[in-house]
């Protein structure tokens, strides 16, 4: 018999992070140039507004297999296109809700609200929401939502 | 339901007579007499064929788009729930309300064949509704059955009233009912996750992209649908793309929510039974829980929830089953 030993990986969730080039994806950038960290795994998407963000993104990046989906934006009052982030709020919240219906945990999946000027806190929100992810563990739910066991 | 038939093809008949309409959209008389199916009637003699009885479960309201874009003015039978569609399909300029006369006929509940059928009543030829009481003969001999038990599921929680309306044709008076119409949805809410993930799977791998649940969709009334593949050549054909394949119902369910007036009529042309009115229903408890009541198709103009917003909506991160924290 063949000895098979296999390393016990620790499991890194895979992130997918939707930022406004107005706000959160300058913070992003803030953080870097003021050295605070967050988690490598997390990859970042820019966006013109965080309503440019199609349902249908967010779908994909799960079906594609991510593990948590964020998306990120402008404090509401502070869009740079005055209103999209209200449309977003709506949006988002049909659509996680829905999904959490289907079997998608809601910790899956999150809306944040960083400016430009929040890099302490952009490497915050994403530590938090890695480590929220880590804890649920792999999420390969929607690949498989019309697939039942054993076919 | 004979005598508000009768009233129907002699409205029918005076419209087209006189020249007030040049079509009359209804019901005409199927194979069997379980299976009416929707027909657009330009003369008098073809309504001898004109139908409306207990399984007139379809929805009028999408054929206007077509239909009302022809030479004069089109008459249509309309029941309470298709009103609904009726309107908003109006709101969203896909039917000129001045095009169509409509006609609001009364409505006590549909049945559905198959639930019928479920009662091991086969070769069914004909039944007949006394009050709760559903007398059905068939080729093997007869059978009573419970109405509440055999009306279509859209029937079974509907409390609308015609919305919109040139004229009524309402003979009889229906039931008061008091329903919850989002009991399934709050089981569903009330399971773990896990079990929710069994739930949807079970249901919607049964699916075999038939498109019917579009296609019958008044809310689906888009000219190029996401879901359709030019490149196929063949109509209507369901794309070979596993994005879409997979997440076809949670992408339509997103498209027609604010919009999708729980007219019913995707979960009764579903040849799977998958239950897919509680996709919908989980979306608009969700817009009622958060942003107020709101029933698609109440009115002919306005905002939907979706294409409108307020400072203080509650936060995504907030949001549990409906309700803000
Ligand atoms: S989604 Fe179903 S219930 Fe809603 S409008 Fe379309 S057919 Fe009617
Ligand atoms: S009607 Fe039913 S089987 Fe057909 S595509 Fe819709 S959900 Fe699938």
């Amino acid at each position: 018999m063949q000895e098979v030993t296999t390393e016990k990986k620790e499991f890194t969730p895979n992130i997918v992070a939707f930022c406004c080039n107005w706000c959160s994806y300058a913070g992003a950038d803030l953080a870097g140039s003021s050295r605070l960290t967050y988690p490598a795994n997390v990859k970042i998407i820019r966006v013109p507004c965080s309503c440019r963000v199609n349902p249908t993104f967010i779908l994909k990046a799960f079906q594609q297999g991510a593990d948590g989906v964020i998306l990120c934006g402008c404090h509401p009052g502070d869009c740079h296109y005055v209103t999209g982030n209200y449309y977003t709020r709506r949006r988002m919240a049909l659509l996680f809700n829905f999904l959490d219906y289907m079997g998608i945990e809601k910790e899956r999946t999150r809306v944040e609200w960083v400016s430009a000027a929040e890099g302490a806190r952009f490497s915050a929100v994403m530590n938090d929401f890695v480590e929220t992810v880590t804890k649920l563990g792999e999420n390969k739910r929607l690949t498989d939502l019309r697939v039942k066991e054993g076919e | 339901m004979k005598d508000v038939e009768l009233k129907m093809i002699e409205r029918a008949k005076a419209l087209l007579e006189s020249g007030e309409v040049a079509r009359v959209v209804g019901w005409k008389k199927g194979d069997f007499c379980f299976d009416p199916s929707p027909a657009v009637f330009e003369t008098v003699e073809e309504l001898k064929d004109f139908v409306y009885d207990y399984f007139c479960g379809a929805n009028l309201s999408k054929y206007l788009i077509q239909v009302s874009k022809k030479e004069g003015k089109t008459a249509v039978f309309l029941k309470p729930c298709d009103t609904y569609s009726f309107n908003q399909l109006v709101k969203e300029y896909r039917i000129k309300r001045e095009n169509v006369y409509v006609i609001a006929v009364e409505c006590l509940g549909k049945l559905d064949i198959e639930k019928i059928k479920g009662n091991g009543i086969v070769g069914v030829t004909g039944v007949e509704v006394v009050g709760k009481d559903v007398n059905v003969t068939s080729a093997y001999g007869n059978a009573t059955l419970y109405k509440p038990d055999v009306v279509l599921t859209k029937c079974a929680t509907c409390t609308k009233t015609h919305v919109a309306k040139d004229e009524e044709i309402i003979l009889h008076e229906r039931e008061a009912k008091d329903v919850n119409r989002f009991e399934e949805v709050e089981k569903l809410e009330a399971m773990t996750a896990d079990e929710r993930f069994a739930f949807w799977r079970e249901q919607l791998s049964k699916c075999i992209r038939c498109n019917a649940c579009r296609n019958v969709c008044p809310a689906c009334s888009c000219l190029k649908c996401v879901f359709d593949n030019p490149a196929s050549g063949i109509a209507a054909k369901a794309n070979d793309d596993q994005f879409e394949e997979q997440l076809f119902h949670v992408i339509r369910a997103f498209h027609v929510s604010g919009r999708c007036t729980d007219c019913g009529e995707c979960s009764r042309v579903c040849p799977q039974n998958i239950p897919l009115h509680l996709l919908n229903r989980k979306f608009i408890k969700d817009i009622d829980g958060l942003y107020g009541e709101y029933q698609a198709g109440e009115e002919s103009e306005g905002k939907t929830p979706l294409t409108s917003f307020t400072e203080g909506d509650s936060e995504v991160n907030d949001v549990v089953y409906g309700e803000a924290k």
